[in-house]
């Protein structure tokens, strides 16, 4: 059947700010063949029918995490999303959810690289140590602890699936929070006590109401749901340990 | 050139999906689980008024609407307990075992099992205890 279609119907969210105040949907016919992506169909649009039409995308081989847009309303990255999968068609195609769209299919991400910023990505050591003392050494458990979290590609599908980030954009959202974990959990890290306020928050992990969607929607299957949900315990404890001890929790 | 980013309404935000319309079924449901505890402890309370009270209560959730109710609560808790043990494996730290990860799947079925397990041992002191 794929082989008899000629070509597929897409229907586009287009946003110029400059000329309209609200998103119109806007539909092209693009030449189909069996092996193209969604962002093929839009560099077709893009070089051969409507020069205006603007998204972001890079590496085309879902690495970059540029291409996330919602196809058919659900967030996919359009790189790793084939039209043979979507016939016939129309394909509705959209800027990713619960962003602010700049321009047709264009998310600012403004609040996402701020939160990301915000809680310390990067190990920080627990004691200076020299070079003469060699490398960080880490087993096979204690990588496990980290490597699925560390998978992330910043591509921001987990947040157009979170309805809590929808309806509040000041939570921090499972992406950030995922990667937060990622270096609390890491054996070479000292910078728990520097995340715990990002964490502890209500903004932080207690805004998730583990609605789940971000680790179906999730490419690189880093589970975000699981990094954000055991880590209400992990507040939970930091919070009832300060009775116990006068330092608390805080190392 | 300002920018004019245009943020879309969230209205009706659970009925876009699917996988939404069954989270919000899974936090409904809970309402029939506080139902029920307001049943139970009206019942603890009518004991505590002696014999015609309990009597009383008794004969009320014998009542076609209490059964239709009791009824109710019972297809709402399945569904509460079947969502609560799906998401289960989402909400636990990583179980190792012999230095294999504890699958999803698994921490779901021994929920379930739990479940299945309490319910029985219940019935049966119920059964048991029956004058």
């Amino acid at each position: 059947m794929p082989d008899a279609v000629k070509s597929v119907e897409f229907d586009v969210l287009r946003y110029r700010p400059e000329q309209e105040d609200v998103p119109a949907w806007q539909r092209y016919a693009v030449p189909y063949s069996h092996d193209m992506s969604v962002l093929q169909a839009l560099q077709h649009i893009k070089d051969e029918l409507d020069g205006s039409l603007s998204f972001r995308w890079s590496c085309r081989m879902a690495i970059c995490g540029s291409c996330g847009m919602m196809v058919n309303g659900k967030p996919a990255l359009s790189c790793q999303t084939f039209v043979r999968d979507l016939l016939p068609g129309p394909i509705r195609i959209e800027a990713l959810a619960h962003f602010p769209i700049e321009r047709d299919l264009v998310v600012g991400v403004d609040g996402f690289v701020k939160k990301l910023e915000g809680i310390k990505p990067y190990l920080i050591p627990k004691e200076p140590r020299t070079l003469a003392q060699g490398e960080y050494l880490q087993t096979p458990e204690e990588l496990e602890q980290i490597e699925q979290f560390s998978s992330c590609i910043n591509c921001m599908l987990c947040y157009a699936a979170c309805p809590q980030f929808g309806l509040n954009a000041e939570f921090t959202g499972p992406g950030v929070l995922a990667l937060l974990h990622r270096y609390n959990a890491d054996s070479r890290d000292g910078g728990r006590a520097q995340r715990m306020d990002v964490l502890n928050a209500e903004e932080g992990v207690w805004s998730c109401t583990a609605v789940g969607y971000c680790s179906e929607v999730c490419p690189k299957q880093v589970d975000p749901a699981n990094a954000v949900n055991q880590n209400k315990v992990n507040s939970a404890k930091d919070y009832f340990l300060r009775f116990l001890s006068p330092k608390g929790a805080r190392r | 050139m300002s920018r004019k980013a245009y943020l879309r309404p969230m209205e009706g935000w659970w009925r876009r999906d699917p996988f939404f319309v069954r989270y919000m079924v899974r936090e409904a449901t809970a309402v029939a689980v506080l139902v029920y505890t307001i049943v139970l402890t009206v019942g603890v309370v009518r004991l505590s008024q002696g014999e015609a009270a309990w009597n009383g209560w008794l004969q009320a959730m014998r009542s076609p609407g209490s059964l239709v109710l009791h009824a109710v609560l019972l297809v709402s808790m399945f569904v509460h307990a079947k969502s609560w043990f799906e998401i289960m494996p989402k909400t636990m730290p990583m179980i190792v075992i012999g230095g294999k990860r504890l699958a999803a799947s698994t921490i779901t079925r021994s929920g379930w099992a739990a479940a299945v397990v309490a319910s029985i041992v219940l019935l049966s002191l119920a059964g048991w205890w029956r004058p």
